[in-house]
C-alpha cells in the first residue's frame, strides 16, 4: 500500500513566542522546532498502516532547511522516504491554499492509497491544508479522526470527534484523513532508527522542479495576508478567596461571581 | 547555542530522550525516592528504545555513534527529578559498558555489552575500597591465578548499582609488587560463590540508586573473565575516568540549569515587601552570576567533548571540566536553596533534592582535589 503522511514543522509548544518589531510575524531565532503533534499522529498511523498492510510510507513536508530535522525524525520513527519542498518564494507565505496546491501537485506525481495529515498545525491553527489537498485531488476526506480501524485492505472505519459525541464513518480508499489527539500514541524514534534515517532517501525540491509558478503558490500568490500578529494580553493574576469555613468561602465566591465577574 | 557540537541526529535523539524522561520517569520520581529505588524496568525500557547504545558499535546492538549520544542522554536524565536514576543508568552505560566496549574480547562483548545495551544485564564498576578511594594504587583486593581460575579476595566500597548489578568490573591487584603495572580488571558475575553484597549504603543523595559495599571471599572466576590486559588495569581505569568525568561534568551543568530555572520560577511567584523576590537587585544579580557561571561551564565542557571525540589530548581539560562544572553545580544548588528561603529547606520542595543529589559531583569519579593534582602534574610541577 502506498501511504503518505503530510507533515509540518512547528515551534515547540514550550517555546516562549515573541513577536517581531514590525508586528507581522514571530521571531524565529532561538525557537526549538518540533514535528507538529497532530502530524505526528498521522505519521504514527501511517506506520501502523504499513505494519498492517505492507507498503511504503512517504513523508511530504514544506518548509525551510530547518524542517529537515522534523522530516528525519519521521524517517527515524520508521517512514521510508521523504519529499521536502523548499523555495525562497515560499518564505513568509501564510496561505493554506498555496501550500495545498504544492502538496496536491506532488501527490499527483506519486502513487498513494491513503494520506494522513494533522487536523491542524499548532502554529497558525488554520486547519485548512488537509481538506484543501483532498479537494484538489478530488478524493474523500475524513477530518478530526480520533479512531481508525481497517475493515479490509481497501476500507477504513473511522471515529470522528463531533460536538457532543462522535461519528463513525466507513470509507474506501483512496482517502485523506486528518488526525486528532486520541488516534494513537506516537512511537519514539529509537537510536538505531535515528542512525538509519540518515541514509533514507530525502529529496528536496523547489517550485520550479515541481513545475509550479511562484506567482501562484508563493508569497506573491497569497490570497490572504497577515496584517498583524499580537500576543494575547497578559493574564490578570487570579484571586484567592479566603474564609474560615467552606460556607463562608462559597458565599464570598458567589458574591464575587455576581458582582465582579458578573457571570451569575 | 550548541549546534556546532551537536548535529541533527543528536537533536532528534535529545527530543526522544527528553520525552521519555519527562513522560515515563519524572512522574514517578517522588514515589521512587520514597521507595529508595527506581525499578529495573527503567533499564529495560531504555534498552528497548535503543537509548543505551549511542556510543557503541552496531555489531553489538549499538547505534555506532560517539560520546555525544552519551552526553545527550546524561543531560536528558537530569530532568528525571531523581539524581539516583541518572546515577544508576550512568554508571552502567557511561562507565561499565564503555570499559567492556574498549577492552573486552568479542566473547565478553557478546556476554555483557550486547545485553547491557539491551538493558537486560546491568553493570557495575568497582574500584573504590573502604581504605582506598583517591589512591587507586592503594587498593588491596587481590586476585591470584589458580589453574584456569582467578581467585579474588577483598572488598569494595561505594559501588553504584552494587546491589542489583548482573556483572561487576572489579579492580584487583594481580601483582602487588609491580605498582602501576600490578592492577587488573576482572569481571565477576552476580551469584559467583563467595561474592556478597555486604550492605546497601544509606546516602545523603542519589537515594534511588543502590550503592553497596561488596565482599569477595575466595571468589573463583575463569581466567577469561580478565578484562583487557593483565597488569594494565590502572591505565584502563584512568582512561575510563575520562568518560566518567566528562559525563559528570555535562550532567552537572544540566542539573544546575534545571535548578536555576526552577528557582527563577519561584522568584517570580514569591513576594516579599510587596514585590516578587526576583526583582530585588541582590537576587536578580545572583541569577545573573549563576547563569554566567553555568554558561561558562557549559562551553568548557562542550569544548572538551569536541576535543575528546576528535581524539585530541585533553586530560587537563577534562580535569578542569570536572572541577569547574561540578563545583559550580554545588554552589548553584546551594544558592538556589537560599533564594527559596525556608521553603528551600523543606523536603516537599524539589530544590533540596537537587542540592543533595549534586553534592556527590565534586567527590565521585575523582575528587576536585585530585583533579587539581592532575592539572598541576600535567603542568610539570
Ligand atoms: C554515591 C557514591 C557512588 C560511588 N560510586 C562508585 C562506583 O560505582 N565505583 C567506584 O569505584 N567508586 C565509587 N564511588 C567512590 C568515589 O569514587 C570515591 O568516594 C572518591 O574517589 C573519593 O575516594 P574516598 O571516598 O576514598 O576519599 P579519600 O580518597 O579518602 O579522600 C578524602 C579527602 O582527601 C582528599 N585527598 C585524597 N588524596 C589527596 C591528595 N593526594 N591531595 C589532596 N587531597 C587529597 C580527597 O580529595 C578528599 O577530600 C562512589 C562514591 C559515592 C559517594
Amino acid at each position: 500500500m502506498e501511504i503518505v503522511a503530510l507533515m509540518k514543522q512547528v515551534p515547540d509548544t514550550e517555546t516562549q513566542i515573541k513577536v517581531n518589531p514590525q508586528g507581522t510575524w514571530i521571531i524565529e531565532d532561538d525557537i526549538k522546532w518540533i514535528m507538529n503533534p497532530y502530524c505526528e499522529f498521522g505519521v504514527e498511523e501511517a506506520l501502523r498502516t504499513k505494519e498492517k498492510h505492507g507498503g511504503t510510507v512517504t513523508i511530504v513536508s514544506i518548509g525551510p532547511a530547518r524542517a529537515v530535522e522534523a522530516i528525519r525524525t519521521a524517517l527515524a520513527m520508521g517512514a521510508d522516504k521523504a519529499i521536502h519542498v523548499d523555495d525562497p518564494a515560499l518564505v513568509g507565505t501564510t496561505d493554506s491554499l498555496g501550500k495545498a496546491r504544492i502538496l496536491a501537485k506532488i501527490l499527483q506525481s506519486i502513487p498513494f492509497d491513503i494520506i494522513f495529515a494533522g487536523k491542524q498545525a499548532i502554529d497558525d491553527d488554520m486547519a485548512q491544508v488537509g481538506p484543501a489537498v483532498a479537494e484538489l485531488l478530488g478524493i474523500p476526506q475524513l477530518t478530526f479522526v480520533n479512531g481508525l480501524e481497517w475493515i479490509d485492505g481497501r476500507t477504513v472505519r473511522v471515529n470522528r470527534q463531533v460536538e457532543g459525541g462522535s461519528q463513525v464513518i466507513e470509507c474506501s480508499l483512496p482517502v485523506l484523513i486528518t488526525c486528532q489527539k486520541g488516534l494513537n500514541e506516537p512511537r519514539y524514534a529509537s537510536l538505531p532508527g535515528i542512525m538509519k534515517a540518515k541514509k533514507k532517501p530525502l529529496e528536496t525540491k523547489n517550485l520550479a522542479a515541481l513545475g509550479l509558478d511562484p506567482a501562484q503558490v508563493g508569497k506573491e500568490g497569497d490570497t490572504t495576508e497577515i496584517l498583524r500578529v499580537e500576543l494575547p494580553p497578559p493574564r490578570k493574576p487570579g484571586k484567592i478567596v479566603d474564609g474560615e469555613t467552606p460556607e463562608e468561602k462559597a458565599a464570598k465566591l458567589a458574591k464575587l461571581l455576581r458582582e465582579e465577574a458578573k457571570v451569575i | 547555542m550548541s549546534d556546532w557540537l551537536f548535529q541533527e541526529e543528536h537533536r532528534i535523539f535529545r527530543r526522544q530522550a527528553e520525552r521519555w524522561v519527562l513522560s515515563e520517569l519524572r512522574p514517578h520520581a517522588d514515589q521512587w525516592e520514597k521507595e529508595e529505588e527506581f525499578p529495573l524496568e527503567v533499564f529495560r525500557r531504555a534498552g528497548e528504545l535503543g537509548f543505551l547504545g549511542g556510543g557503541f558499535p552496531e555489531e553489538y546492538g549499538g547505534a555506532g555513534g560517539d560520546f555525544r549520544y552519551h552526553a545527550v542522554l546524561a543531560e536528558a536524565l537530569t530532568k528525571s527529578g531523581s539524581g539516583g536514576v541518572g546515577a544508576g543508568i550512568g554508571l552502567h552505560d557511561f562507565v561499565a559498558l564503555p570499559a567492556i566496549a574498549r577492552y573486552g574480547t568479542h566473547e565478553q562483548k557478546e556476554r555483557f555489552l550486547r545485553p547491557g545495551i539491551a538493558g537486560t544485564k546491568i553493570g557495575a564498576y568497582a574500584v573504590t575500597e573502604p581504605d582506598a578511594g583517591s589512591d587507586v594504587l592503594g587498593i588491596k583486593t587481590r586476585a591470584v591465578k589458580q589453574g584456569d581460575h582467578w581467585v579474588i579476595n577483598g572488598s569494595k566500597m561505594f559501588i553504584t548499582n552494587g546491589v542489583r548489578a548482573d556483572f561487576y568490573i572489579v579492580a584487583c591487584k594481580t601483582a602487588p609488587e609491580m605498582g602501576h603495572k600490578g592492577i587488573s580488571q576482572i569481571i565477576v558475575e552476580k551469584g559467583a560463590s563467595g561474592f556478597k553484597v555486604s550492605r546497601k549504603l544509606d546516602k545523603l543523595g542519589w537515594r534511588t540508586s543502590d550503592t553497596a559495599e561488596l565482599v569477595f571471599e575466595d571468589v573463583r572466576v575463569p581466567l577469561e573473565n580478565l578484562l583487557g590486559e593483565e597488569g594494565r588495569g590502572f591505565y584502563q581505569i584512568m582512561e575510563g575516568f575520562q568518560t566518567e568525568r566528562l559525563v559528570m561534568a555535562v550532567s552537572s551543568v544540566a542539573s544546575a540549569q534545571e535548578c536555576v530555572e526552577m528557582t527563577m520560577e519561584y522568584a517570580r511567584k514569591r513576594h516579599a515587601f510587596g514585590q516578587p523576590i526576583g526583582t530585588f537587585q541582590v537576587i536578580r544579580h545572583r541569577f545573573a552570576d549563576m547563569l554566567t557561571k553555568i554558561e561558562a561551564a557549559r562551553q568548557l565542557v562542550y569544548n572538551t567533548i569536541w576535543l575528546y571525540i576528535h581524539g585530541r589530548e585533553c586530560r587537563k581539560e577534562v580535569a578542569m571540566c570536572k572541577i569547574f562544572a561540578c563545583e559550580t553545580a554545588v554552589e548553584v544548588a546551594d544558592q538556589c536553596i537560599q533564594i527559596h528561603g525556608g521553603y528551600g529547606y523543606m523536603m516537599e520542595f524539589p530544590v533540596q533534592r537537587i542540592w543533595r543529589d549534586l553534592r556527590i559531583q565534586p567527590i565521585g569519579g575523582g575528587t576536585s582535589e585530585i583533579q587539581r593534582e592532575i592539572i598541576g602534574r600535567l603542568l610539570g610541577f
